[in-house]
C-alpha cells in the first residue's frame, strides 16, 4: 500500500508496520539518502504516538522512548551514567538535526558511525522491538547486526531503549572525533562509563564507534581497570594491545584504519582520564 | 492519501495545501506558499540554508515531512521583519554579515531561536547554536559578531557626504533585500507555469554511450527529451575561446562522471517523479584515465591535444640551475594539492523563456553575464543580441559560476517547447557537473646567499585540468608567473602543464592556482629560513620586492605593499611566538605553532584585454543611475563600484540608484573573477564619473572644485563665485533616456608575455601576508587555529566592512584548503562527505589594512578577492611544523595526514 500514514495509537502503528510500510521518524537519515522532493512509497510516520516519545523511570529500568529526540535526551532529568548520552545528544548532527532526529532511527538505521550507539553499549541498553506478534527485548548488542544491518523484523517497531538501573550507576562520558567541529560524521569515538568505589573502579564499560562495523565494548580494556585505582594513572591502563583487537576499522575518505585503531585508543584513555578528574579532555 | 489538505501555520496565518504528507516542507514552503526565503542548499540537513523554526525550536525544512509540520507554529526568515527590518536583521547589515545573502534566513532563524533564549549569549553559545548552518561566503566573523550584537542593534549610520563615500563602512546597497530573506537566487520565483528541466549525467567518467527509444520513453512519461542533435548552434563552450571545447550535451561520449548527456522537459509533476535510472541510454563503460601521469599516454581526450596535454606555462629569468648550484643555503621539496569543490551553498538555478520579441531571457546564477550570453547564443545558433542574461543574484561563486551550466540546457528546453523551463541542480549534481579548484603536483627547489638573499627558484606544476579545458590555461599561465611569491628572485624558472584527465572539469576557483603553488613556495622559504638561520619574518623581509624593482617576469612594479604587511605583522609575529614558546613550555600532548606566508595576486586577465564599461546617467527627473555590469556574488561590487563612481561624479553615495548587471541594460563590465572587478569595473566608474562631472561643470561653467546636489528635478552646481541651477527637465534628452549621461571603457595597460614569460602580465597587484597561530594535538593530529592575523595592502580601502569580510571568508576557504577539504568524485558528492569549515572552526581573525596606493588603481585601489586566501594554507602548515617539527607534502591536513607526518619527523 501506497501513501503516508500517521497514526497517534502504537496498536494503530503495528497494524501499519505489519503491512510492510517504511517507518519515518526525525526523517534525518531518511530525508537524506532520498533524492526527490517527497517521500516515495508507503511510509509509516511513528512520531504522533505521544508514548513513543516519552522518557521515564520504572523500577527497573529507565526507559527511553523511540522517538524521544536527540534534544529531549539532552535536557531530560537522567543520572550521570547518561552524561557521556547526553554530550553525544550534543555532537550528533547540529541543533537541526538534535531537534527533529530520534534515538530509535539513529539505531535502525545502524549507520557504524551512529553517534547514539557507543554510550548505550556502556549502558548495557537494551531494545524493544514491538509487533502485532508481540514484544521482544534484545540486547543493543545483538540488535546491531552490521552496517546499516540491524535484527528488525519487517513488521517490527522499535519502540524503547530500555537502560537497567544497574548500569546507571556511576559517571558516562562520550568524546566524537570529526575533521571539523560541528556537524560532522565522526572519525571515530570513545564512550566510557565508570562506577566508582571508594577511589576504585566497582565497574568499567568502555565502547568505541566508528572503528567496526557496529560500534564495540571491549571487555579486555575493561578488565583491565576493574579494581584499579581511579586516578590520574588510570587511562595508562587502556593500551592498545587490549582495544585494537576488539576493533575492524576501515580506511576510507575519513581516516586510515590505522589512525582510527590509534584514536580510538587515544580518545578512550582521554574518556576515562576525564572521568577520573572530573573533567573532560577535548577531542 | 497523496494530496490530501494539510493545514500549515506559518508566521501566525494559516494556509491549507493540497501537498503531499512525505513532501519536504522546504517544498511545500516554497512551491505551494510561495515563501521563497526558505533556501535549499543541500535536501540533506547538511547546510541548514532551510532552517525555519517548529514551535520555536530549529530544524531542517528539507528534512521534515509537511505532515509534521501540521498544526504546528512554523516561522520563516519572512515572518522575522514587520514595518521595517528586525533588531537581528538591522545588525546582520550593520555588520556586513550577509554577503551573497543565500545562508542568511537559515542564520537568522536559529540566531532568532538562540536569542529568544539567550537575549545576550556569548560568543561561544552563538557558534554552536549556528554551527549547523554552513556559510562560504564570510567566514562567519561577522555573522557571529551580529547575533551577539543583535540585542545592541544600532540604528542605520549617517549616510556619507559627497566626496565621502570612499573609505567609509558603508553598509552594501543591496544589503536589504538579503537580510529580510526576499533576495531572489536562481530558484526562487520562477516564471509562472514553467516547466522544470532534468539533465541525464553520465554515471561514468569515461564511457560511449548510445541512447534507445527516446521518443517512446518521453510519450509513455508526459515530457520532452532533448539531446546534443538537437542544439541547433556550435554544440562548443569555453571560456576561452581558443580553447573552447566543451559540449553543452555530450555527443556520443562522455569524458567525466557527471555530463550531461540528455535533458527532459516538462510539467513539474512529470518531470520530479522520472526514474532517470530508466532513461533510455546504454553506456559502454571505458577505462577513466584518473591521474595526469597516466595520462601522457593514454587515449586522448581531444584529437587534438597530444599527450593530453592541454597548454603549459613558462616563466625564465637569470640562470636557476647556476644560481642554485652556487647558493650557500638550498632546500627542495614537493607538494600535492586535492581537488577542492567551491561549496557556494546555492547550487545552480535559473530559468529561460523566450519573450514575445524573440529574444531569449535567462535569468540564473552567473559571474559572467556577458560571456553567458555569448556561449550560450553560439551554442543555441543565435546571434548574441538575441539572448539577454539577467543574472539572478548568485549564492556564492568562487570561480565556478563563471563556466556555463544551466545556460543552454533550459534556453534550449525553452527556445524548442516554447514555454519557460526552469532548472536547479541538486547538491550531488552542483557538485559533480561543475569546476572544481586544480589539483596539483608540485615540485620547487630555492636556495640564498649565506645572508639569507634569494639567488635561485626552480618549480615544476603539473595541474589535473580533468575533461575540458575551461580555465585550465589560466592556471598554466597564472602559476608561473606568481609561484615566486611577492620576491625578488634573481634567476628563476617555473614552467608548469595542464593535463587532461577523465576527472571533473577543473577550472576557476579563486586565486587560479596560485593558492597551490604559495603552499609549496611559502613553505619551502621557511625551510630556507631556516637553514640560513634567519627568523622567518625577517627572512621574508629581506627578499620582499620592493617599489622599482622588477618581478621575475622583468615587469617593473610600483605600489608594492608587501614589505609594509610584514612590518605591520611584526608585533603580533613576536607576540605569538613567545606565546607558543610559554604554551608549550608546560609540555602535553598539545603543541603550540606560528606560521608565517606571503601573498601577491596580479588583478585582472593575463596579459590580455578584459575591459570594463560603465554608463551613468541624470535623467529629466533627476534621478542618477549607475548601469553597474559586475556581478555582485556578494564581494560587495554593487557598493563598492557605487562609492567609487559617487566620489568620482561628487554626489552623495544615496543618491545613486544601481541598474542591472543585465546585458540588455548594463555595458559589458566582464567577468567576476580575478579580483578585478574594484580595479577595472571601478577605473571604468571613476572614469565614467570623472567624465559626467566634467560634463556637468561645463554645462554649468563651473570650476573643479564645485560641489553638486540633486534636488528633484534640478541638480545645483556651486563653487566659489557662486551657483547655477540646471534644470533637468529642461535639458534634451539624450541616448538611453539621459539629459546627462557619460560611458567609460577601461582595459588594463598589459604587455604580452614572450616566450620567457616576460612581460607585463597584469597592470595592478596586491600584496598581503597573514599569520597562523594554533595548536595540535599530537596525538589526534588534529589541529586547532587559534587565531589568524591578516595585513593586506589594498592600495586604498573603499569599504573597509566590506574589505574585512572578504578577508575573513578568504581566510575560512584557505583553512578548509589546508585541513578538511578533498572533492573525491563519485565519494564525496554531498556536503557532509565534503567538508567546509563551520562556525567552529574559524579562528580569532584581526585584520590590518594597508594603503599603499597603486599608481594606475582608481583612487590608488588594488584588488583584494583571491589575495585574502593564497596566504592561509601555507601559514597553517608552517604553523604545524614550527608546532611539531610535522612536515606536510598535502593538502588537507586531516588528522590522520598529520600524525603520519609527525611520526615521519620523530615526534
Amino acid at each position: 500500500m501506497a501513501g503516508y500514514v500517521r497514526p497517534d495509537t502504537l496498536d494503530s502503528a503495528l497494524a501499519a508496520r505489519a503491512k510492510g510500510l517504511r517507518v519515518a521518524a526525525g526523517c534525518t537519515d531518511l530525508f537524506a539518502a532520498v533524492r526527490g522532493p517527497a517521500l516515495s512509497g508507503g511510509i509509516l510516520d511513528i512520531t504522533a504516538i505521544p508514548e513513543l516519545r516519552a522518557i521515564s523511570e520504572t523500577p527497573e529500568h529507565w526507559r527511553l522512548g523511540a522517538t524521544a529526540t536527540w534534544s529531549d535526551i539532552r535536557l531530560a532529568p537522567l543520572p550521570p551514567a547518561f552524561d557521556g548520552l547526553k554530550a553525544a545528544a550534543r555532537e550528533l548532527g547540529a541543533a537541526q538535526v538534535q531537534n527533529a532526529g530520534t534515538l530509535g532511527g539513529n539505531l535502525v538505521n545502524a549507520s557504524p558511525a551512529a553517534d547514539g550507539a557507543p554510550c548505550l553499549l556502556t549502558l548495557e541498553a537494551e531494545v524493544e522491538l514491538a509487533s502485532r506478534r508481540g514484544t521482544r527485548r534484545l540486547a543493543l548488542g545483538d540488535f546491531l547486526t552490521g552496517p546499516r544491518q540491524t535484527a528488525l523484523a519487517e513488521d517490527e517497531l522499535l519502540t524503547a531503549v530500555l537502560v537497567p538501573k544497574s548500569a546507571a550507576a556511576g559517571h558516562g562520558a562520550f568524546l566524537k572525533l570529526g575533521a571539523r567541529r560541528f556537524l560532522v560524521i565522526s572519525i571515530a569515538m570513545a564512550a566510557a562509563r565508570l562506577d566508582l568505589d571508594g577511589g576504585r573502579v566497582r565497574h568499567a564499560a568502555l565502547a568505541v564507534g566508528a572503528c567496526s562495523a557496529t560500534a564495540r565494548r571491549l571487555p579486555a580494556a575493561e578488565a583491565a581497570l576493574a579494581g584499579a585505582r581511579a586516578d590520574a594513572g588510570l587511562a595508562a591502563a587502556i593500551t592498545a594491545d587490549l582495544v585494537v583487537p576488539g576493533l575492524s576499522p576501515i580506511d576510507d575518505l575519513r581516516a586510515s584504519a590505522d589512525y582510527r585503531a590509534a584514536a580510538a585508543v587515544t580518545l578512550l584513555r582521554r574518556a576515562v582520564a576525564g572521568l577520573c578528574t572530573g573533567r573532560e579532555a577535548a577531542a | 492519501m497523496t494530496g490530501m489538505r494539510l493545514s500549515l501555520t506559518v508566521n501566525g496565518a494559516t494556509h491549507h495545501v493540497a501537498a503531499p504528507p512525505g513532501r519536504r516542507l522546504s517544498e511545500v514552503l516554497r512551491g505551494e506558499l510561495g515563501l521563497f526565503g526558505t533556501k535549499v542548499g543541500c535536501d540533506a540537513g547538511d547546510c541548514g540554508a532551510c532552517t525555519v523554526l517548529i514551535d520555536g525550536a530549529p530544524v531542517c525544512a528539507c528534512l521534515t515531512p509537511a505532515a509534521q509540520a501540521a498544526g504546528r507554529a512554523i516561522s520563516t526568515v519572512e515572518g522575522l521583519s514587520g514595518e521595517g527590518l528586525s533588531r537581528l536583521q538591522r545588525a546582520f547589515l550593520h555588520h556586513g554579515a550577509a554577503q551573497c545573502g543565500i545562508c542568511t534566513p537559515g542564520m537568522l532563524m536559529v540566531a532568532t531561536a538562540l536569542l529568544a533564549d539567550r537575549p545576550r549569549p556569548s560568543r561561544a553559545e552563538v557558534e554552536e547554536a549556528l554551527g549547523g548552518v554552513l556559510c562560504r561566503c564570510t567566514g562567519y566573523t561577522k555573522i557571529v559578531d551580529a547575533v551577539c550584537d543583535a540585542a545592541d542593534a544600532e540604528a542605520p549610520g549617517t549616510p556619507p557626504r559627497a566626496g565621502r563615500a570612499v573609505g567609509a563602512a558603508v553598509e552594501r546597497l543591496d544589503g536589504v533585500p538579503k537580510v529580510a530573506g526576499q533576495e531572489c537566487f536562481g530558484a526562487d520565483a520562477p516564471p509562472a507555469g514553467a516547466w522544470l528541466v532534468r539533465a541525464v549525467r553520465s554515471p561514468h567518467p569515461a564511457a560511449r554511450f548510445s541512447f534507445g527509444d527516446l521518443a517512446g520513453w518521453a510519450d509513455r512519461n508526459g515530457v520532452r527529451v532533448f539531446t546534443a542533435a538537437d542544439l541547433p548552434g556550435e554544440n562548443r563552450f569555453g571560456v576561452i575561446p581558443p580553447f573552447a571545447d566543451q559540449p553543452a550535451l555530450a555527443e556520443g561520449a562522455a569524458r567525466f562522471r557527471g555530463e550531461a548527456v540528455a535533458i527532459v522537459a516538462g510539467p513539474e509533476a512529470a518531470v520530479e517523479a522520472l526514474d532517470l535510472d530508466a532513461f533510455p541510454v546504454t553506456w559502454e563503460r571505458l577505462e577513466a584515465i584518473e591521474a595526469p601521469e597516466a595520462a601522457r599516454a593514454a587515449r586522448l581526450l581531444h584529437d587534438a591535444r597530444p599527450g593530453n596535454l592541454l597548454t603549459g606555462g613558462r616563466v625564465v629569468t637569470g640562470d636557476a640551475d647556476a644560481a642554485l648550484a652556487a647558493a650557500a643555503h638550498v632546500v627542495a621539496g614537493e607538494m600535492r594539492t586535492r581537488f577542492v569543490e567551491h561549496a557556494y551553498i546555492e547550487p545552480e538555478a535559473g530559468w529561460a523563456r523566450v519573450e514575445p520579441d524573440g529574444t531569449l531571457t535567462i535569468r540564473a546564477c552567473t559571474q559572467a553575464p556577458v560571456m553567458d550570453r555569448d556561449d550560450t547564443a553560439r551554442v543555441l545558433g543565435l546571434p548574441p543580441a538575441a539572448v539577454r542574461i539577467q543574472p539572478a543574484a548568485a549564492g556564492g561563486g568562487f570561480g565556478a559560476k563563471l563556466d556555463l551550466s544551466l545556460q543552454p540546457l533550459v534556453g534550449l528546453a525553452a527556445l524548442k517547447t516554447g514555454r519557460p523551463c526552469r532548472m536547479v541542480f541538486g547538491r550531488a549534481e552542483s557538485m559533480m557537473a561543475t569546476t572544481k579548484r586544480h589539483p596539483g603536483r608540485m615540485r620547487a627547489r630555492v636556495g640564498c646567499d649565506a645572508e639569507g638573499r634569494i639567488e635561485g627558484m626552480d618549480f615544476d606544476g603539473v595541474f589535473d585540468t580533468g575533461a575540458y579545458a575551461s580555465w585550465g590555461p589560466t592556471v598554466a599561465t597564472r602559476v608561473p608567473v606568481h609561484a615566486s611569491g611577492p620576491y625578488r628572485i634573481p634567476a628563476y624558472r617555473a614552467e608548469t602543464e595542464a593535463i587532461h584527465t577523465n576527472n571533473p572539469v577543473a577550472g576557476a576557483f579563486r586565486g587560479f592556482g596560485v593558492p597551490q603553488a604559495a603552499i609549496l613556495q611559502e613553505t619551502l622559504f621557511d625551510e630556507l629560513a631556516e637553514a640560513a638561520g634567519l627568523d622567518r619574518l625577517d627572512f621574508r623581509l629581506k627578499n620582499a620586492l620592493l617599489d622599482g624593482e622588477r618581478s621575475v617576469c622583468g615587469q617593473e612594479l610600483w605600489g608594492v605593499g608587501i614589505a609594509e604587511c610584514l612590518q605591520a605583522l611584526a608585533p603580533r609575529w613576536q607576540a605569538a611566538l613567545a606565546a607558543a614558546a610559554a604554551a608549550n613550555a608546560g609540555g602535553g600532548p598539545l603543541r603550540h605553532g606560528v606560521g608565517l606566508s606571503s601573498c601577491w595576486y596580479g588583478c585582472g586577465n593575463t596579459a590580455l584585454p578584459n575591459p570594463s564599461t560603465v554608463r551613468v546617467g541624470i535623467t529629466a527627473k533627476g534621478r542618477l543611475r549607475l548601469h553597474q555590469g559586475a556581478t555582485d556574488i556578494g564581494q560587495g561590487a554593487n557598493t563598492v563600484i557605487a562609492q567609487l563612481l559617487a566620489d568620482a561624479l561628487g554626489l552623495p553615495l544615496a543618491d545613486v540608484d544601481l541598474i542591472g548587471p543585465d546585458t540588455a541594460l548594463t555595458p559589458d563590465c566582464g567577468k567576476t573573477s580575478a579580483s578585478r572587478q574594484t580595479y577595472v569595473t571601478g577605473k571604468a566608474a571613476v572614469a565614467a564619473g570623472g567624465a559626467l562631472r566634467a560634463l556637468i561643470l561645463a554645462r554649468a561653467n563651473r570650476g573643479e572644485d564645485s560641489t553638486l546636489r540633486l534636488e528633484g528635478g534640478r541638480l545645483i552646481v556651486a563653487d566659489a563665485q557662486g551657483e547655477t541651477v540646471l534644470g533637468l527637465s529642461d535639458l534634451p534628452e539624450q541616448d538611453h533616456g539621459y539629459v546627462l549621461m557619460a560611458e567609460e571603457s577601461y582595459d588594463p595597460p598589459t604587455v604580452p608575455l614572450d616566450e620567457d614569460g616576460q612581460g607585463v602580465p597584469y597592470a595592478v597587484y596586491g600584496y598581503g601576508a597573514q599569520i597562523a597561530e594554533l595548536s595540535v594535538d599530537t596525538e589526534l593530529g588534529t589541529v586547532s587555529v587559534h587565531r589568524i592575523t591578516a595585513a593586506h595592502d589594498l592600495g586604498r580601502v573603499i569599504n573597509p566592512l566590506l574589505a574585512e569580510g572578504q578577508v575573513q571568508g578568504g581566510i575560512a576557504q584557505g583553512l578548509g584548503l589546508a585541513l578538511m577539504e578533498e572533492y573525491l568524485p563519485g565519494r564525496t558528492e554531498n556536503l557532509h562527505d565534503y567538508l567546509i569549515p563551520t562556525t567552529g572552526d574559524m579562528p580569532e581573525i584581526e585584520t590590518i589594512f594597508i594603503e599603499k596606493p597603486d599608481p594606475e588603481g582608481p583612487m590608488g585601489a588594488k584588488g583584494l578577492g583571491e589575495h585574502v586566501l593564497i596566504p592561509t594554507a601555507p601559514a597553517i602548515l608552517n604553523a604545524i611544523r614550527h608546532a611539531t617539527g610535522a612536515r606536510l607534502t598535502e593538502v588537507p591536513a586531516l588528522p590522520h595526514r598529520v600524525l603520519a607526518a609527525l611520526r615521519e619527523a620523530g615526534r
